[in-house]
């Protein structure tokens, strides 16, 4: 809108403005404009304003012509002369013939300074509904039409039978000539009230709003006071304790970071549900309980399923971070998971001593019973590569159906 | 001798960082925010700028956004302690040539300068695991096939920085040269930054995982 564009640029540039009338925009000679860039106030509120007080006995005529004379106009510089925009002009007429017409007809027009409280109080209606958020004005309009909409028959019906009931009672005592004032009176009494109050009701909202806000950030604020004083304090004292363990410190400030990790940005997963999941927790309990950092990295997932081919697969693979963690003194344990279509890989690799597979004594089960004897019952493979002096990787090899 | 810039909010990490590294680099600099950033890479032009991914100031991605923007050619690493997939994409599809994370060794990290300097892509597991798991689940018909995909070839040499294999073991273990180890995995750092998949960033947003 041509309107909302000129009240955004700013005008002169100087501490103080002078009220200038812009060409651009304008509609008639640019008054109400430039008005309203000085009031910050949205132009269409200023025309309606002197619409309506044009209808009163013509104040809003004079009062445009004295601003017209005494307002410079804004040097164009250079531009063509903007058109008007005529359909904006041509509503505003409507409006104000309809109004003269309305005035005439019930002969408030002939009321005198007697009509200046309802134009004042229409115009502070205006500055006040144009004041208000947009996004709270939407919500009253709709919210006012909602109910209303949805109880339509039974307002309806209820202002129609209050209106009819009072007329008729106005009219079987021969009063209605004599009520007449007193009406109008509570009319602009109740509306000067609603004008009085519509500010602060506004700001107690605003403040409630303010209120909940705050009360949510210090929600927050408390869990994460109760988190960092239960775990990371804890932990932060236990490392000075141990300070002489450099494993130990290495452990528990491991441990801390996966804590902290997780409770910032909380995996929706259950540890016991998924794959990935599950590789997860084990790295991590092996981890605390052999000091060895074990990198996890996952590609794919997949649901853990009913004859538990992937249970044994899991237990596999924790009896190998366990060899890895105990045996190898390998500094760190790498973990990589894969689901592909409906294979699933596991590797589990480290760099430390490595050993010689066939020197390994035949009563030893970690490798030949908990790990390859224990994939080939459950129908799948594992291959186990090392040399001394090269690390050791073991492969583990699932098929699953997905479900 | 490598020339350095440390850009990152934490002092006390600045620091360790240049305690730790070895003597073939240089540390010409330290900045803390985006702006100290950038003035000081225009001011320095160092080799390689060791990124930090969050920083105040709209954080390692507007570094780069405003230092590649204006078309110098410097270098970076991103360096975080986040591994959030969503921050380790956005700064590799910002323009970093690669991302390891805080934890790395001393001895890891002077490696990690030395192959960016010479113009390489140093890729940490955890980013191969991402790449891997970004490029497999591609449902949505591919625009570009050549930038939508990975090659067998490339999908391999992931998986084996996935497992833990140092660049050497890979040309090992598939029987190629380290530095057609290195070609691949430049070749996959194009493509993450190239292809306009949008499933690659809106993946990275929904795998909010550590």
């Amino acid at each position: 809108m041509a309107d909302q564009k000129t009240l955004a640029e700013p005008g002169a540039a100087a501490p103080y403005r002078r009220m200038t009338r812009a060409m651009e925009g304008r509609l008639v000679s640019g008054v109400a404009q430039g008005l309203a860039t000085q009031l910050k106030l949205d132009p269409v509120v200023i025309r309606l304003m002197f619409v309506l007080l044009s209808v009163v006995e013509g104040v809003g005529v004079v009062a445009y012509a004295v601003l017209w004379m005494l307002t410079p106009q804004q040097p164009n510089e250079g531009r063509p002369v903007p058109a008007r925009d005529w359909s904006q002009l041509a509503a505003f007429s409507a409006i104000g013939v309809a109004l003269l017409a309305f005035g005439w007809l019930t002969g408030a027009s002939q009321g005198g300074i007697g009509m200046l409280p309802f134009a004042v109080g229409g115009i502070g209606t205006i500055i006040l509904w144009q004041q208000a958020d947009p996004e709270r004005r939407k919500h009253w309009v709709s919210g006012a039409t909602k109910s209303i909409r949805k109880n339509r028959v039974r307002t309806l019906l209820g202002v129609l039978l209050v209106v009819v009931g009072a007329i008729g009672f106005l009219a079987v005592e021969g009063q209605f000539q004599e009520a007449r004032p007193g009406l109008m009176f509570t009319a602009v009494v109740v509306g000067g009230l609603a004008v009085i109050a519509a500010p602060w009701l506004a700001g107690l909202w605003k403040e409630l709003q303010l209120e909940r806000r705050e009360r949510i950030r210090q929600e927050e604020r408390a869990e994460v006071a109760a988190m960092v004083h239960d775990s990371v304090l804890h932990t932060l004292t236990l490392i000075q304790r141990v300070s002489h363990d450099p494993r130990e410190v290495t452990r528990l400030a491991r441990a801390q970071e996966r804590d902290l990790r997780n409770w910032l940005y909380q995996p929706a997963q259950d540890a016991d549900a998924t794959l990935a999941a599950a590789v997860r927790r084990i790295a991590a309990e092996e981890e605390d309980a052999h000091g060895v950092p074990i990198e996890v990295v996952c590609v794919g997932d997949i649901d853990l399923d009913a004859q538990g081919k992937l249970g044994a697969t899991l237990k596999a693979a924790r009896q190998a971070m366990v060899n890895a963690a105990k045996y190898s003194e390998s500094p760190s344990i790498s973990v990589y998971a894969e689901v592909e279509g409906e294979e699933t890989t596991i590797f589990v690799k480290d760099r430390g001593k490595g050993f010689d597979l066939d020197a390994v004594p035949l009563d030893r089960m970690g490798i030949r019973e908990s790990i390859i004897g224990r994939m080939e019952r459950h129908g799948g493979t594992a291959r186990v590569r090392t040399e001394p002096g090269e690390g050791t990787e073991v492969m583990l090899t699932m098929k699953v159906e997905k479900q | 001798m490598t020339r350095v810039l440390i850009v990152d909010d934490h002092r006390l990490f600045r620091s360790g960082v240049r305690a730790e590294l070895g003597d073939s680099i240089e540390v010409v600099g330290e900045a803390e925010d985006v702006d100290t950033a950038v003035k000081a890479i225009a001011d320095l032009q160092p080799d390689v700028v060791l990124l930090d991914v969050h920083m105040p100031g709209g954080g390692g991605q507007e570094v780069l956004r405003r230092v590649l923007g204006s078309g110098s050619q410097v270098r970076f690493l991103a360096l975080s302690v986040s591994d959030a997939a969503e921050d380790v994409i956005g700064v590799i599809r910002g323009g970093a040539r690669g991302y390891v994370t805080k934890n790395i060794s001393g001895k890891e990290l002077t490696d990690a300068i030395r192959r960016v300097a010479d113009g390489d892509a140093v890729f940490s597991p955890r980013l191969a695991g991402f790449v891997l798991d970004a490029f497999a689940s591609s449902e949505a018909p591919s625009i570009d096939p050549e930038l939508d995909s990975l090659t067998q070839r490339e999908r391999e040499v992931l998986r084996l920085i996935a497992r833990g294999y140092a660049y050497k073991e890979i040309a090992k273990e598939l029987f190629i040269s380290v530095k057609t180890v290195e070609t691949h995995v430049s070749s996959v750092l194009r493509k993450l930054q190239l292809s306009n998949r949008h499933e690659l960033s809106r993946w990275a947003t929904a795998r909010r995982l550590v």
